[in-house]
């Protein structure tokens, strides 16, 4: 018997029962459009936080006070231990010290109060140096950034996001008017370009102020981070020692952890990696459910075509012949909700992507691929049973319609 | 030729043992026409089931054109059922879903005929028993004896030597079941073996020996010319005429 001609004989079966070989499909289909929207959210998120921060570039460094073991510390946030204070003169001592340094940006973050006049806003207040700007790729709406001071020099200026821009000066141009931050007065010097979240930060939400400022406004003596960006060719795991090198020399021990931006990127990847798998597995199960409704489908059909399968017997069908059409009809089930699936789960991550163009969500081609593997495999593996108790009728039994 | 020799059938029915044979023999000669006949129950299904080799002998000896059948596997039994043996049923059995067409070219699917041949072949065999303007009717739209002779086509396409029919006119009326009857017993006029299960004793006159079964065991075994059929035998569906 042909492959053509079985593949024939399964689908007149499947035919004939029209709506219940459709609802065993649909089963199927949901599984595999589920497994494809979940991969293709997973992957999106995944590409979201890389395309982030590979946008910074990946010849960058970044301190951060204390000792953790991991590279993933920039994401476990708190790290264990009371180092020394990361200063300004740290800072400097890297910029002076490491072969193959652009430049460095000192940077600490706070939260404050920021007003005009009545306007008032709870806000994050990040100090920084002018390289910031260039650090993370911003650009300037009107007016000026930080201006190209030393570090120690806290000039009394600050440069806003858009969103802060318009919720406390309105139509006014802020230019030049004075913010209130705390208790201190700071002349607006410029507006950003609309950005939008950066990396966990609202870059429009934002207020940017010189760092030696921003120490003394929150009356901090360590910074938060400091950043090294260092010449495109330059040996990034010889600077990433030397930084920890000189580090600990002038602490007297190791309390600082120097990260670089692919290594955290790389840790990020295989969190969010783990996530997609994990949540693809959910997928699997529903498909491992729909095998279960082709299973039963299956019965149903062997229990009423008993004298078909007699018929066939006695025609001369081997007992592997029988096996098959009963199998295909089932791996054709799971085909069909397997490809329709595919088709479904497009039309829902485009729908997805309408609605947050922002997110780059797309199924990876593994997961179409692996779904509508899993599908035949649920379809094959459910359609045994079914198949085998087709094949086991005694023929004469089975015409007889017992 | 077909040799039965000292043949039981034996169920297990609970826990007694149900002789639906018991030692059966008979031959019938390559090109012969033998009519099984006997009330309800008698055996005579399956006494064509094992000459059908869809069943096996409990005990006894049941050789086919020389091969002892108890002896081989479920794969040569399969082979010999596609290439030697057509079988036509009281109920017909076509496949509800196929065409007329479709039923008939069933056993070449089976067994991988070409396409082509195929056609050439149901074409024919649909054309032999009156239905070649039929081709792509359903089952459902066919009466009782159009049904019939579908299943005659499809039991002639692999050309058998050997065609079992077990009461192929119980389910018709009298007129369709002479022209069934005529067309199986015309097969047999070709040279095609022929045994029919029935209750209708003109049939078992016609045939060149009849076998009476009762209980399993062989009643009488004479030639058709020759039986003395009383109406106890008769279907009361049918009453003998
Ligand atoms: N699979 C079976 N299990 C138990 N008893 C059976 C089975 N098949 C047939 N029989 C019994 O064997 C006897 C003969 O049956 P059958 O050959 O169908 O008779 P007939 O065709 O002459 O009406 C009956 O008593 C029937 O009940
Ligand atoms: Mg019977």
């Amino acid at each position: 018997m042909t492959l053509a001609d079985t593949l024939r004989f399964a689908f007149t079966a499947l035919a004939r029962h029209r709506r219940r070989s459709i609802f065993s499909v649909i089963g199927m289909t949901v599984g595999v459009a589920s497994v494809i929207v979940l991969t293709a959210l997973g992957e999106g998120a995944q590409r979201y936080v890389t395309d982030q921060f590979s946008s910074l570039g990946s010849e960058l460094l970044i301190v951060i006070p204390g000792k953790n073991e991991t590279s993933g510390g920039i994401l476990a946030g708190g790290i264990g231990g009371v180092p020394n204070d990361l200063t300004l003169d740290d800072a400097r001592a890297l910029e002076r010290d490491i072969p193959g340094v652009s430049f460095v940006v000192p940077m600490v973050v706070g939260n404050e109060t920021v007003s005009h006049l009545e306007r008032r806003r709870q806000l994050i207040v990040v100090g920084a140096t002018h390289q910031f700007l260039e650090t993370r790729e911003l650009h300037m709406g009107s007016g000026q950034f930080l201006p190209r001071d030393d570090f120690d020099r806290g000039a009394p200026v600050a440069v806003i996001g858009v969103k802060v821009a318009s919720e406390l000066f309105g139509n006014e141009n802020p230019l030049g008017q004075v913010l209130r931050i705390g208790d201190w007065r700071m002349r607006a010097i410029g507006v950003l370009e609309p950005k939008g979240q950066q990396i966990g930060l609202n870059i429009d939400d934002l207020v940017i102020i010189p760092v030696a400022s921003a120490m003394r406004m929150f009356d901090r003596s360590s910074l938060f981070r400091i950043l090294l960006r260092l010449d495109s060719h330059s040996d990034l795991e010889a600077a990433k020692s030397r930084t920890l090198a000189i580090l600990t020399e002038r602490h007297d021990e190791e309390d600082v952890t120097v990260i670089s931006q692919e290594s955290v990127v790389e840790s990020l990847s295989k969190i969010l990696n783990a996530l997609t798998l994990a949540v693809a597995g959910i997928g699997a199960i529903s498909l491992a459910v729909a095998g279960l409704g082709v299973m039963n489908l299956m019965l149903v059909s062997v229990s009423e075509r008993t004298s078909e399968v007699g018929l066939l017997k006695a025609l001369g069908a081997k007992r592997r012949q029988v096996h098959a059409l009963f199998l295909t009809e089932a791996v054709l089930l799971a085909f069909a909700g397997g490809l329709l699936g595919i088709v479904f789960g497009f039309v829902l991550v485009e729908l997805f992507t309408v609605f947050y163009p922002k997110f780059p969500a797309a199924p990876p081609v593994w997961a179409i691929f692996s779904a509508l593997g899993v599908a035949v495999a649920m379809g094959s593996i459910f359609g045994v049973l079914p198949a085998r108790r087709a094949t086991d009728l005694d023929p004469v039994a089975a015409l007889a319609g017992r | 030729m077909i040799e039965l020799n000292g043949v039981w059938k034996t169920y297990q029915v609970g826990d007694q043992p149900l002789h639906a044979l018991k030692d059966v023999s008979l031959e019938v000669e390559d090109g012969g026409y033998l009519a099984v006949m006997g009330p309800s129950g008698s055996g005579k299904s399956t006494l064509l089931s094992i000459l059908g080799c869809l069943d096996r002998p409990t005990q006894g000896s049941y050789r086919l054109d020389g091969d002892e059948v108890g002896s081989l596997d479920e794969p040569q039994l399969s082979e010999i059922r596609r290439w030697k043996i057509g079988f036509v049923f009281q109920s017909f059995h076509l496949v509800p879903r196929l065409e007329a067409a479709e039923n008939v070219a069933l056993p070449m699917v089976l067994a991988g005929i070409p396409a082509a041949e195929r056609r050439e072949r149901v074409a024919k065999a649909l054309d032999a028993v009156g239905l070649a303007k039929r081709a792509s009717h359903r089952p459902a739209e066919l009466s009782g004896g159009e049904c019939q002779r579908v299943a005659i086509a499809r039991s002639m396409v692999m050309q058998p030597r050997l065609l079992l029919a077990d009461e192929p006119t119980g389910n018709l009326d009298s007129k369709s079941g002479a022209s069934v009857m005529e067309l199986i017993e015309g097969m047999n006029a070709n040279g095609l073996t022929l045994i029919v299960v029935t209750h209708d004793a003109n049939i078992g006159r016609r045939a060149n020996n009849v076998v009476v079964l009762r209980d399993g065991e062989i009643d009488q075994l004479v030639p058709g010319s020759e039986l003395h059929y009383g109406l106890e035998l008769a279907n009361p569906r049918e009453p003998a005429g």
